[in-house]
C-alpha cells in the first residue's frame, strides 16, 4: 500500500540483486558440484563421488605446492599486517612529514599495479642483489603487495577513531605507549584481522607475481593449477578449488561470528 | 619542535619501517625495469648487458652507460606486435569497464535501495567471490564455457542452438571472465556513493515535479559520478595490464600487453624487451590516472 | 474529541470547500499508529503550523501532503480533488525540507529552475522567473554559487526560492529554520511572514518549536500520538489551553489539582492540594467534574512583601502565603519560585523594569503572592 509508487522501481531492483547474485555465485556454485563428480569427463554426471578429493590427497607435488603457498601467505600476511599498520599510523596521525606524498603513492600505487609490472620489476631487483628465488623472494614480494591492501583497510578504521578516547587515557595517567596499546590498538584491531585475512588471500591467490619471484622448488598452489589449467579442464582441479572455496568460507563465517560474538560481549559486559 | 601534537612524533617513527620497505621493493626496482628497458639482451645469467658492478669504478660506470640505448622502444614502435597489443590492452579494458559499469550500476543501484539492516549483508555477498581465488573464479568459467560444457549442454537441451557454441577462446569468454572477476571493483564504489545519496534529494525532486525516471537523470545519476569514475578507474588499470584472464579465456590471435610481456619474459627469455614492454604500459596507464587526479583536483578546488 | 468539534467542519453542502480538507486521515508505521483519523481544514491564505513534540505524527502529516506517504485511510481534498493517491511529482503542492536538499550537483540558479524546467516552462520565462525569484530571496550575484558555497541562511532562502518557484497552491515546510542559528531565526522568521503575505499563498509549517509557531502562524494545530488535541490562535493556544497536556506543553505553567467545592455567578471555588482554596473563572461548557486542575501561567502571578488591598472584594483575589525557595535571574525577567505554606510550590516570572530593582525578593523572603481569578484556567485533569 504504502509503497505503491515504488513497486515497479522495487521489481526492477529485485531482477536486478537476484540476476547479479546469481551470477556472482552460479559458476562456483557449479564448480563445486562437479568437482563431486564420478566421471572422469568433467562435462558428463557420473554420480557423487570423492575420487578427485582422494586423487589431490595422493598428489605430492600438488600438496607440496599447497603447502609452500600456505607458508607463504602465513608469513608474508604477519609482516604485511605489522608494516602496513604501521604505514597506517604514519599517513593517519603523522600530519605533514617530508616524503609523505612519496610514501601514500608507494602504498597506494601497488593496489592497481598491473601485476605483471610488480613481478617483474621485484625479480629484476632480486637478480640485481643476487638473492637466490625461492620461499623468501616470493614472501617479499607478496609482502609489499598486501601491506598496502592492510595500510588502506586499517587506515580507514583508524581515521574514524575519536582521537580524544587516547588523549582521555593519557589524562588518566598512561604513557603514549601505554595509551597506545590500551585503547588504539584494541579498537583497530579488527581492522589489522581483517587486513590478515586480506593479505592471506590474496597471497594464497597471487599467480602471476609469485610466478616471477619464485625459484624452482618452490612453486605455489596457483602456480601448479595454473600450468594443469593451461593443458585443460581436470576433475583433480575442481575438487581442489572447491576446497579452497569451502576453507574461505569457512573463515569468513567464523570471522563473521567472532565479529558479532565480540561485539555482544562489548555491549553485555557487566561493570565488576 | 614543528610536530603538530603529541602524536605526531610518534607516528612519524613508525612511517620508517613501511617507507624504507617500499623504497627497497616497491620504488628501486622501477630503477632496475627503467634500467632494463635501455640494455641489450645477453646470452648470460642475467641475460642482459650491460651490468652494472659499482666495485670496477667510474670509468667502467661511464662505458656502462654509454651501452645504454634505446633499441628496445625502437623495436617496440617498429614491430606491430608491440604497438597492437598495447591498442588491444586498452579497448579490451575499455570495453570491459564499459560493460562492468552497465552490469554493475543496476546492482550497486539496488543494494542501495535494500532495506539498511539487509545492505551489510548484500555487501559481504558481493565481496565473498572476491575472497576466493581469482584463479579459481576464472577456471569455473572454462568449466562453463567449454565445447561440452553446461552452457552448450543448457542451450541445446533448450534447443536453442542446433551444436555447440564455440565460447572458449573467444574475446566474449575474456569478457564473461572479466566481468565475473572485477564486478567486486565496480560495485563497491558505486554503492558508496549511491548508499550515502540523500533520500531527501529524490523527495525534492519529486516534489518539483520530476518523474520518477527524471529523478534518477537528474539527480541519482549526477552524484554518482565520483563512484562511477573510482570504480571505473579501479577496474579500467588492472584491466589494461591483465594477463591471467586473456592467457586461459580468450584465443591466441592477438594478445594484450600483459600477455606479450610474459611471453617476451619467460618464453623469448627476452628480458630487455620485457621490460621495455613494462615501461610502454606504465606510460599507458599515467594516461587514465592524470585524467582522473584532474578531475578530483578541480573537485578539491571547487569545494 | 471535543477540541476537534469547532474545527471539524459539519458536512454541509452548502459550503464553499476550504483549499484543503484533511478528512479522517490515518497512516500506522507497523504497529505504531504515526496518525490517528485526524480531520483539518486549511483555508487559502492562511499560516498554519503544526506544532508538536518529535514522534507526535506532524511531520508524517506533512509528508502525506506532500506524497511522500501514502495515507491508509481517508481523504485528502484540495480543492475538493482528492489527491490522497497522487505521486508527489503530480501534485501542485511544493515542499520545503529541513535539511533543505538542496542538489550539491546544481548552482543555486539551477535549483531555483529545476521544478520550472521539469514543468515544461519556456526557457525565457525560467529566466525570467528564476531572476525575480534570486531579487526576492536577496540571493543576487550568487546565483553560480554551489549549496556548498553558500552559508546557512543563503542556503535556506534558496531552498525556500525553489519550494515557491512554481507557485504552488500549497507550501510545506519543514521544521523551516531548525538549521539556522538564534539570531538568524528571528530575522528569518520574519522574511518568511513578509513574503508569505506578498506571495499571497498558504503555508503549513511542521516545527516542535512553539515560539516559531506562535510568531509565524495565525492558527496552531498541536499534535499529540497522531491526534490534533487543539486548534486555536496562538493568543487562544496560551491563554485558554483546552486540556492540560496543552496548557503544559505550550509555555511555562503552574498546575495544581484539587476539588470543584463550589460554583456560583460563573467562579468556582476549587480546595486544592497544598495551595489553599482558589476562585477562578468557570469555563465555558465545562462538564460537570469535581476532580480538576487550576493552571496558572507564571507572569500573572504578582508578589507582595504585604498582602494587596482588595479594591474589588475581599473573595475575588487569591492570595497565597509562601517563602522565596530560589530566584533565578533571566535578563528581561526572574524567576521565583515559592514554596507555599499549604505544601505546593509555585513559579512567578516578573519583568526586570528597572536596572536597579530596589524591590527584587531574596531567598527566603516572606511574600505573599497574589493573581486575578480571571488568570486561572480550570482544566480537566
Amino acid at each position: 500500500m504504502s509503497g505503491r509508487r515504488f513497486a515497479a522501481m522495487s521489481r526492477f531492483n529485485v531482477v536486478s540483486l537476484a540476476l547479479g547474485f546469481a551470477f556472482l555465485y552460479l559458476p562456483i556454485v557449479i564448480l563445486v558440484i562437479y568437482s563431486f563428480n564420478a566421471s572422469q569427463l568433467v562435462t558428463v554426471w557420473g554420480g557423487w563421488s570423492l575420487r578427485w578429493y582422494t586423487a589431490f590427497f595422493n598428489d605430492e607435488a600438488m600438496l607440496a605446492a599447497a603447502a609452500t603457498s600456505l607458508r607463504v601467505a602465513a608469513v608474508s600476511a604477519t609482516l604485511a599486517a605489522v608494516l602496513g599498520t604501521l604505514a597506517a599510523l604514519a599517513l593517519v596521525r603523522g600530519e605533514r612529514f617530508k616524503g609523505r606524498t612519496l610514501f601514500s603513492g608507494m602504498l597506494y600505487a601497488p593496489l592497481v599495479m598491473p601485476e605483471v609490472i610488480t613481478g617483474l620489476s621485484l625479480l629484476l631487483l632480486f637478480v640485481a642483489l643476487g638473492a637466490e628465488r625461492g620461499f623468501w623472494t616470493v614472501t617479499i614480494a607478496h609482502t609489499t603487495l598486501t601491506m598496502c591492501f592492510v595500510a588502506v583497510i586499517v587506515q580507514s578504521r583508524l581515521g574514524s577513531i575519536d582521537r580524544s578516547l587516547e588523549e582521555a587515557a593519557m589524562d588518566l595517567g598512561c604513557g603514549p605507549v601505554k595509551a597506545f596499546v590500551a585503547v588504539t590498538l584494541p579498537l583497530i584491531a579488527p581492522a589489522i584481522a581483517a587486513g590478515w585475512m586480506l593479505a592471506f588471500t590474496l597471497s594464497l591467490d597471487d599467480l602471476v607475481i609469485a610466478s616471477f619471484t619464485t625459484g624452482p622448488g618452490s612453486a605455489t598452489l596457483p602456480i601448479r593449477i595454473y600450468s594443469e589449467v593451461r593443458l585443460g579442464v581436470k576433475p583433480e582441479i575442481n575438487a581442489i578449488c572447491a576446497l579452497i572455496i569451502g576453507a574461505v568460507t569457512l573463515a569468513i563465517v567464523t570471522a563473521s561470528l567472532a565479529a558479532k560474538l565480540s561485539s555482544r560481549r562489548g555491549g553485555n559486559a557487566a561493570p565488576m | 619542535m614543528s610536530a603538530r601534537n603529541i602524536f605526531t612524533r610518534p607516528a612519524r617513527l613508525a612511517a620508517i619501517a613501511p617507507y624504507g620497505w617500499m623504497v627497497l621493493f616497491f620504488l628501486v626496482p622501477f630503477g632496475f625495469v627503467l634500467k632494463l628497458s635501455l640494455s641489450q639482451v645477453a646470452n648470460a645469467q642475467p641475460p642482459y648487458l650491460p651490468v652494472f658492478d659499482l666495485g670496477a669504478g667510474w670509468q667502467a660506470l661511464v662505458a656502462a652507460v654509454s651501452a645504454l640505448s634505446l633499441d628496445n622502444f625502437r623495436l617496440l614502435l617498429s614491430d606491430n606486435l608491440y604497438l597492437s597489443s598495447g591498442l588491444r590492452s586498452l579497448t579490451v579494458a575499455a570495453t570491459a569497464t564499459a560493460l562492468l559499469l552497465a552490469i554493475g550500476y543496476p546492482i550497486a543501484y539496488a543494494m542501495s535501495r535494500l532495506p539498511r539492516r539487509w545492505q551489510p549483508l548484500a555487501m559481504i555477498l558481493v565481496i565473498v567471490p572476491f575472497w576466493t581465488s581469482f584463479l579459481i573464479r576464472v577456471y569455473a568459467w572454462i568449466n562453463i564455457l567449454q565445447h561440452d560444457g553446461l552452457l552448450n549442454q543448457v542451450l541445446l537441451t533448450l534447443h536453442i542452438v542446433s551444436e555447440p557454441v564455440v565460447w572458449l577462446s573467444t574475446d566474449t569468454a575474456m569478457y564473461i571472465g572479466m566481468v565475473y572477476s572485477y564486478l567486486p571493483f565496480m560495485i563497491l564504489p558505486l554503492y558508496a556513493t549511491l548508499s550515502k545519496l540523500d533520500p531527501a534529494l529524490l523527495e525534492a525532486a519529486a516534489d518539483l515535479g520530476a518523474s520518477p525516471l527524471q529523478s534518477f537523470w537528474r539527480v541519482t545519476l549526477p552524484l554518482s559520478l565520483p563512484g562511477i569514475r573510482a570504480g571505473a578507474l579501479l577496474c579500467f588499470i588492472p584491466l589494461v595490464g591483465e594477463f591471467v584472464i586473456p592467457d586461459l579465456l580468450a584465443g591466441s590471435d592477438s594478445l594484450m600487453i600483459g600477455q606479450t610481456l610474459w611471453l617476451e619474459f619467460f618464453t623469448n627469455r627476452d628480458w630487455p624487451v620485457a621490460a621495455a614492454t613494462a615501461v610502454m604500459l606504465l606510460a599507458i596507464l599515467l594516461l587514465p590516472l592524470v585524467i582522473y587526479d584532474r578531475f578530483q583536483r578541480r573537485q578539491m578546488v571547487r569545494s | 474529541m471535543e477540541a476537534l468539534s469547532e474545527t471539524t467542519p459539519q458536512a454541509s453542502a452548502g459550503a464553499a470547500l476550504p483549499l484543503l480538507r484533511i478528512d479522517a486521515v490515518g497512516k500506522r508505521f507497523g504497529g505504531f499508529t504515526a496518525v490517528d483519523d485526524l480531520s483539518l481544514d486549511i483555508k487559502a491564505g492562511e499560516f498554519f503550523a503544526l506544532l508538536g513534540p518529535s514522534g507526535c505524527g506532524k511531520t508524517t502529516l506533512l509528508r502525506m501532503l506532500a506524497g511522500f506517504e501514502m495515507p491508509e485511510s481517508g481523504r485528502i481534498l484540495l480543492n475538493g480533488e482528492d489527491v490522497a493517491s497522487m505521486p508527489p511529482h503530480r501534485r501542485p503542492v511544493n515542499m520545503m525540507f529541513q535539511s533543505y536538499a538542496l542538489f550539491p550537483h546544481l548552482n543555486v540558479r539551477d535549483n531555483i529552475a529545476f521544478g520550472l524546467r521539469r514543468a515544461g516552462v519556456s526557457r525565457v520565462e525560467i529566466n525570467a522567473r528564476v531572476a525575480e525569484l534570486v531579487a526576492l530571496v536577496r540571493l543576487e550575484g550568487l546565483e553560480k554559487r554551489r549549496p556548498e558555497q553558500l552559508s546557512g541562511g543563503q542556503r535556506q532562502r534558496v531552498a525556500l526560492a525553489r519550494a515557491v518557484a512554481r507557485r504552488p497552491r500549497l507550501l510545506l515546510l519543514d521544521e523551516p529554520l531548525a538549521a539556522l542559528d538564534k539570531k538568524l531565526r528571528d530575522s528569518t522568521q520574519r522574511e518568511l511572514l513578509a513574503l508569505q503575505r506578498k506571495l499571497g499563498l498558504t503555508f503549513i509549517v511542521v516545527t516542535h518549536d512553539q515560539d516559531e509557531a506562535m510568531t509565524l502562524a495565525d492558527r496552531i494545530g498541536v499534535m499529540n500520538a497522531g491526534r490534533l488535541v487543539q486548534v486555536a490562535t496562538p493568543r487562544q493556544l496560551y491563554e485558554e489551553p483546552r486540556s492540560r497536556w496543552v496548557a503544559e506543553f505550550v509555555g511555562d505553567i503552574n498546575i495544581v489539582e484539587g476539588r470543584i467545592e463550589a460554583r456560583d455567578a460563573g467562579r468556582l471555588r476549587v480546595t486544592t492540594q497544598g495551595a489553599g482554596v482558589l476562585t477562578a473563572l468557570a469555563p465555558r461548557g465545562f462538564g460537570d467534574v469535581a476532580d480538576v486542575c487550576v493552571a496558572i501561567r507564571p507572569e500573572k502571578i504578582r508578589l507582595s512583601q504585604r498582602a494587596p488591598a482588595d479594591n474589588s472584594g475581599a473573595s475575588t483575589i487569591n492570595r497565597l502565603e509562601g517563602t522565596i525557595a530560589d530566584v533565578n535571574y533571566l535578563g528581561s525577567a526572574s524567576s521565583y519560585t515559592i514554596a507555599l505554606d499549604g505544601g505546593a510550590t509555585l513559579r512567578a516570572s516578573l519583568a526586570n523594569a528597572a536596572r536597579v530593582n530596589a524591590d527584587a525578593y531574596a531567598v527566603g523572603q516572606r511574600v505573599t503572592a497574589w493573581f486575578s481569578p480571571d488568570d486561572c484556567v480550570v482544566l480537566d485533569r
